[in-house]
């Protein structure tokens, strides 16, 4: 790699050796990106079609047991999380007009609203635990098949936990945007890590927007 | 700088260190570790094949257990389509190619692309670690429940490492996507491109829109076996067959996912040795892109004896039949651009050759399973064994062979031994035929798939196959010997041996390491042989 850096005088800083240019270099992260998101909503994909075939298959004892999960924590998170998108979509802009500071302030309330999800979804969890939802030998519903009702948990806590854990490698990715804006690493011409990041932080809170009406919401009328 | 005695500097000689091996972003460095690591995993995975037809060599299974030849036939699945099959083009003649075909300096995400090949090498250490500590008997296909509840091997461990390299698949595949799309020289446009580089673009596609369902998938199953969540447990309401829509849902595009890389080498090949452009260009780069999406629509023909509703049955069969046309249109346009071409019989024109002959018998016979009534006699007998091992040993690792071939002067510097390689070619060809012709004999008189005793009147077809197999074992012997030999003795080869056009066969061999000393300017169409019939300009 020692050719790279005698070249490093006439490429712009953050250009990579085998694109011509910048541009290039951006088309083709934010290509891979996307591309990436694609393969996540398969992955999601899967869970939500087993989810969406047990809930048409028992829709009475789905109904009951999505009861049981706590709304208001479930809301709070995603208040939560819509506005971390908002603070992520402003850390972006920052990036863009090169205004290193701002960037990471944004990042950090980003990063704060990111961990306040996860504790809110921590609480939450516990108390699943002691009402008896997690799937099991100590699972008990009453007024329903457990074993369907146990399905439902089965694919919350699945479904959810997968979630938790893109939000903590979104956490990890926002140490490290934090890190590259500190050393000033954005300037108006290079940007595509922050964008990139930005991608992947509203692709998770999007998941969360789906998973919120399809766990907690659907027939909790009835 | 003396010039005459001085080696001209190339991706391999720049630096002999182990370190600047297993630390190297360079696409060609990446398809030499994917080459040595995957011809690892075929040896192990042909050691299992080979216990499998020597122990039905006698109708009464007298040479392992009868839970030790489940295990067998699993592992043998296992090893072959997510550690061969699947990363074989792609990862090593992709890798590759896919920069210098298109005259970049190398993959969209050089980074991504080595870590590619740590998490396949560390997925495929967590499989063998699975095979070795006891092994897995569900099946490559892991069907639940019995995979959930039943099985007391280790499925999770095996699941686990086919879930990590899965990742391996997906990021090759977005890897090459990017790198296709946003890459290219100066004047390589779509419709220049290479056929090679259209069918390495539909299989990326299926990689990064089938595999993450797969990998969820395995999840379930572990997640299954090891918190007891009854996902798939019927006694919890949960449904065995959803596994098995998830499950194929990714399986059935696989096979194109090994099938259509060979299609884009034999479309290369043949396009190389009878001197003409391919006949349709463009049907051909379509019929690629159409097998890709199409693959995805055709996942309920493994479940026809499972329980479908049968309209849904009826669409899934018809859909299956459709897939035969961008099929058919590759294997016809092939034998139109033969027509009138000054065709060479050179060792990858074999392998070629091979392969239509190969693909052809497998595709047609695929077409009895897509019906719907002759698959309920067909269904798990040797009949679906022979169909997909013409189909993924006669079609895949033939093209993957002749790719090999082909391209070999150009990744090494050097010429393989032609007499041998023709030796070689031809017993492969004769050994995979004798090996499984039998088969779809024996599937049709009722031989079940995966049991390890069989009626004595079966036994003169399974001889066969395992003499068949034996010198099929041979003829993959041959090149690996004369491939390793030609690395250190083989003739040089030139800058372009076929005399082929093509951009990689522009630059000098091996590649330097930036692929070209200068980019690339692509003034004029692929293959374009002779140029006098071919004056119109795209």
């Amino acid at each position: 790699m020692a050719d790279i850096a005698s070249t490093e005088a006439v490429h712009p800083a953050g250009l990579q050796h085998h694109f011509d240019s910048l541009e290039q270099q951006s088309d083709a992260s934010t290509l891979g990106m996307w591309v990436f998101l694609v393969t996540e909503v398969l992955f999601f994909g899967g869970l939500f079609t087993a989810y969406l075939v047990y809930r048409s298959t028992y829709p009475d004892a789905f109904a009951v047991a999505s009861k049981h999960t706590l709304i208001a924590l479930g809301a709070l998170n995603t208040a939560i999380l819509i506005t971390s998108s908002l603070t992520m979509a402003l850390a972006v802009f920052a990036s863009q007009e090169g205004n290193g500071k701002a960037v990471i302030r944004f990042l950090v309330m980003t990063w704060i609203l990111g961990a306040s999800f996860l504790v809110v979804k921590g609480i939450e969890y516990t108390t699943d635990f002691h009402d008896h939802l997690v799937p099991g030998a100590h699972f008990f519903i009453e007024g329903t098949n457990i074993g369907h009702a146990q399905l439902f948990f089965s694919l919350y806590f699945i479904m959810t936990g997968l979630h938790a854990i893109h939000m903590i490698v979104g956490l990890g990715i926002l140490i490290v945007m934090m890190y590259m804006a500190g050393k000033g690493k954005f300037t108006k011409e290079y940007h595509i890590p922050m964008e990139v990041a930005g991608l992947y932080w509203h692709f998770v809170d999007i998941v969360w927007i789906f998973l919120f009406p399809l766990l907690y919401l659907i027939d909790r009328h009835k | 700088m003396t010039t005459a005695v001085l080696p001209r500097e190339d991706y391999l000689n720049t630096d002999y260190s182990l370190r600047s091996w297993l630390l190297t972003t360079d696409h060609k460095r990446i398809c030499i570790l994917y080459l040595v690591t995957i011809t690892l995993f075929f040896a192990i995975g042909g050691a299992f094949a080979a216990m499998i037809r020597l122990s039905l060599a006698t109708p009464t299974g007298s040479l392992v257990s009868d839970e030790t030849y489940n295990k067998l036939f699993t592992m043998h699945g296992i090893i072959m389509v997510f550690f061969f099959l699947v990363p074989s083009i792609p990862a090593t003649l992709g890798n590759f190619f896919i920069p210098i075909m298109i005259g970049a300096k190398d993959v969209a995400f050089p980074k991504l692309n080595l870590a590619s090949w740590y998490i396949f090498t560390i997925g495929g250490c967590f499989t063998l670690w699975a095979l070795i500590t006891g092994g897995v008997d569900t099946g490559w296909t892991f069907y639940t429940p019995f995979s959930t509840l039943s099985s007391n091997t280790n499925v999770s461990l095996a699941a686990l490492g086919i879930f990590i390299a899965g990742f391996a698949s997906i990021l090759t595949g977005l890897n090459f996507m990017v790198t296709i799309h946003r890459m290219r020289a100066p004047g390589m446009t779509w419709f220049r491109m290479p056929l090679f580089l259209w069918s390495m673009y539909a299989t990326s596609l299926i990689m990064v829109l089938g595999t993450p369902v797969l990998a969820i998938t395995l999840l379930l199953v572990a997640a299954e076996r090891l918190l007891h969540l009854g996902i798939f447990d019927p006694a919890r309401g949960g449904d065995p067959v959803l596994f098995q829509h998830l499950f194929w849902f990714y399986s059935h595009p696989a096979v194109y996912i090994m099938i259509v890389p060979s299609m884009g080498v034999v479309s290369e090949i043949i396009a190389a040795f009878s001197r003409k452009r391919v006949f349709g260009y463009e049907f051909v780069a379509f019929s690629s892109l159409a097998i890709a999406v199409f693959g995805f629509l055709v996942w309920g023909h493994h479940l026809f004896v499972a329980g479908l509703s049968v309209y849904s049955a009826m669409v899934f069969s018809l859909l299956s039949y459709v897939v035969a046309i961008p099929s058919a249109v590759k294997v016809f346009n092939w034998t139109a651009t033969l027509y009138k071409g000054s065709i060479s019989f050179a060792t990858p024109m074999l392998y070629a050759f091979g392969f239509i002959w190969m693909f052809t018998i497998g595709g047609l016979t695929g077409l009895f399973l897509a019906s719907l009534g002759l698959d309920i006699h067909l269904t798990d007998t040797y009949f679906v064994v022979a169909h997909f091992h013409y189909i993924m040993v006669g079609g895949a690792i033939m093209g993957y062979m002749g790719g090999l071939h082909y391209w070999w002067p150009k990744m090494t510097g050097r010429m393989y031994p032609e007499g041998w390689a023709k030796i070689g070619a031809l017993t492969i060809f004769l050994g995979f035929n004798l090996t499984f012709f039998p088969q779809f004999i024996l599937g049709y008189m009722g031989m079940p798939r995966r049991y390890h005793v069989y009626p004595p009147e079966f036994q003169t077809l399974n001889v066969l196959s395992s003499a068949g197999a034996s010198i099929l074992g041979i003829g993959y012997l041959i090149p690996l010997v004369y491939l390793l030999w030609s690395l250190k003795y083989g003739p040089i080869a030139g800058d372009n041996p076929w005399n082929a056009k093509g951009l990689e066969w522009q630059t000098t061999s091996p590649p330097p390491k930036h692929n070209f000393e200068e980019t690339p300017v692509v003034t004029e169409e692929a293959y374009n042989y002779g140029g006098l019939e071919e004056s119109h300009v795209g």
